[in-house]
């Protein structure tokens, strides 16, 4: 058992599940979302924010303490959880919401006051101190929960990052860390003190895959369950966004091939584009 | 009915000479009374707008009613700034507010400077670029201001009903948003950026409660490049994982990409294998771009690709592989080995 002091860090990972990114999906046929008969995994930059919290406790083994993984969604987020678990996080807490308990899908703000209540209650056990999430959904492509979730917290954020350092050598509270962030154009360079939320870049790290032993040591981990109701949000997460209609986008036409670069150059003239 | 109701701001823009803005605002204003009171956040970097937020000032315009601009900056340019954006067509007002650490585009000072901003003003829509900066800085403020963001919408059909993708443009939803205030960003390459020159728009200067120095700015390493940005340019060539090597792209994508005048490009699968820089990749994750010609060079053409590319008036494919996906979406495919093809085409073009 690691000694727990009160300087040391509990690290909370939210993960989303989501579509497959691999899977071409296809308009639902009431024109309301989209197909949900498909693979579903956890979403990509989210395994980057597990894998980037597991690393950091694989540097700073005394410092941290807990690697929390949560989600917020129907019985089968389950899934996604056990998959964090698996990559080496130590406990998960699924926020139950069966599917049509609301009226749309779970918005970014209502998930960001889900994650405050969230750290508000595991603070009872251990403080968390860094959140590190993913910098956007691939299925609501929305890039707005940790931005939120820092705004509700009044924590600084660090969004987008390709790089997490920590110059003093401790990951503690009111540690000065440095992180590097992906803007248009290049790089930018922000130093933050924690707690913050930071959320990862496709090139922060690569994740690994969880092998067979720590699939089924992840079924032993720790998992707990919370409804709306125990964080007293039954109301707050309502959706505020109405869906009108999911639409295909407009096909382009397009397949013609050209036979060499003499047909290609002057086709191109011919529209003006060269 | 309510909307041929003249109020006094319609009619202080009739007399102030907005044709557009009011042929707008009667398509919108058939089932609501009040009108949109708009608030732009203009992006800017030394005085220099963000194409993407000069496209989210159209899309302001679009909404009908009042349109007043954000500048934000450092003690010795946010007034500067305030006074070129005050030239934009169309815009009522110019707020501007300066402090060291506004240079710098900070989110933890400028979230709560907006919420203010919004809240005393009584703003209905407040919006920006879907940029780096944008997607920083606004869902934090919606977040104060416990409004749901609209991010990344490519068109508005009404006072509260925008289009977005979403699924990496695999599916485009209308979503109607119901809160007071509606915040949202906004796809540079979905609306034209406004014009420059031709407004005559007052400043005022709103002073920050306090700034809250959560984070620091260290520095920031941005490419310099001579050629045209990505982003807004008209040509990009593009090359992906069968360059091979960062050499390959430098010495067949880069003098392909001068000879068009055109910006240079990449895949996420070049990016990540290192042959060209972050700042380069097009699709889901990297820069979206809608150019006149995008030529995709030994690219295959995946989902997350197509999403930052499919929206380009001509696409040109070149690929060995005359199954590439790529081929489904370019409007002139060439199967060919891009080692031979693009020395012939550079050739060709100089002719």
């Amino acid at each position: 058992m690691r000694a727990t002091l009160v300087n040391q860090l509990r690290v909370l990972v939210p993960v989303k599940r989501t579509i497959d990114y691999a899977v071409k999906i296809r308009v639902a046929s009431d024109g309301k979302g989209v197909d949900q008969n498909v693979k579903f995994s956890m979403n990509p930059f989210d395994e980057i924010a597990v894998e980037e919290a597991v690393r950091l406790r694989e540097k700073y083994k005394d410092d941290i303490t807990k690697i929390t993984v949560v989600s917020a969604g129907p019985a089968k987020t389950a899934d996604v959880l056990r998959t964090a678990l698996a990559m080496g996080a130590d406990d998960a807490i699924h926020v139950e919401i069966p599917d049509k308990a609301l009226a749309g899908p779970l918005e970014p703000l209502g998930v960001s006051k889900i994650l405050k209540e969230v750290i508000t209650k595991a603070g009872e056990e251990e403080e968390v101190g860094l959140v590190i999430l993913g910098k956007q959904a691939i299925d609501d492509d929305a890039s707005q929960t940790g931005q939120m979730l820092a705004g509700l917290l009044n924590w600084p954020q660090a969004t987008y990052a390709s790089k997490l350092e920590f110059p003093g050598g401790k990951v503690e509270k009111g540690a000065e860390a440095q992180v590097t962030r992906e803007i248009d154009g290049g790089l930018g360079i922000v130093k933050t003190k924690l707690p913050f939320v930071m959320t990862t870049d496709l090139r922060l790290n690569e994740p690994r895959y969880a092998s067979l032993p720590n699939i089924m040591k992840a079924k032993k981990k720790p998992f707990k369950k919370y409804t709306l109701k125990d964080l007293g949000l039954e109301d707050a997460v309502k959706p505020r966004h109405e869906t009108i209609k999911v639409a295909e986008p407009p096909k382009r036409e397009g397949g013609a091939k050209v036979e060499s670069v003499d047909e290609l150059i002057s086709k191109l003239k011919e529209a003006g584009r060269i | 009915m309510a909307c041929t109701r003249i109020t006094p701001r319609m009619s202080a823009l009739r007399t102030a000479g907005a044709p557009t803005l009011l042929v707008a605002r009667r398509g919108f204003a058939t089932s609501r009374v009040d009108l949109a009171n708009t608030l732009v956040f203009l992006e800017h970097k030394k005085g220099t707008f963000n194409p993407a937020a000069l496209s989210a000032l159209t899309a302001a315009q679009k909404l009908g009613g009042d349109v007043d601009a954000l500048v934000v900056g450092s003690e010795s340019e946010a007034s500067e700034v305030a006074d070129k954006a005050a030239k934009l067509p169309g815009l009522k007002k110019v707020l501007f507010s300066k402090h060291a650490d506004f240079a710098n585009n900070l989110s933890e000072p400028l979230a709560p400077l907006i919420k203010k901003i919004v809240e005393s003003n009584s703003y209905s829509h407040v919006c920006t670029g879907h940029t780096a900066v944008g997607r920083d800085i606004f869902p934090r403020a919606a977040a104060l201001l416990d409004t749901s963001q609209v991010s990344d919408i490519i068109d508005l059909e009404g006072e509260d009903t925008f289009v977005r993708p979403i699924y990496a443009g695999n599916a485009i939803a209308t979503i109607k948003a119901t809160d007071k205030i509606k915040v949202f960003t906004v796809r540079g390459t979905a609306f034209d950026a406004a014009a420059q020159e031709g407004g005559s728009a007052t400043t005022e200067e709103v002073s920050p409660d306090s700034v809250e120095s959560l984070t620091t700015f260290v520095e920031e390493k941005v490419s310099e490049s001579s050629r045209p940005d990505l982003a807004t340019a008209p040509r990009v060539v593009s090359g992906g994982r069968a360059l091979k090597s960062a050499d390959n792209f430098v010495k067949y994508i880069e003098p392909l990409a001068d000879s068009l005048n055109a910006a240079i490009g990449a895949s996420r699968a070049a990016v990540d294998a290192g042959y060209a820089d972050n700042a380069l990749q097009v699709g889901q994750t990297g820069k979206i771009v809608a150019p006149e010609l995008y030529m995709a060079i030994g690219i295959s053409g995946a989902i997350q690709h197509l999403a930052g590319m499919k929206d380009s008036k001509t696409i040109v494919a070149i690929n060995k592989d005359a199954d590439a996906p790529i081929f489904q979406v370019a409007d002139l495919g060439l199967v060919a080995d891009l080692y031979e093809a693009v020395p012939e085409m550079l050739e060709k073009i100089k002719k």
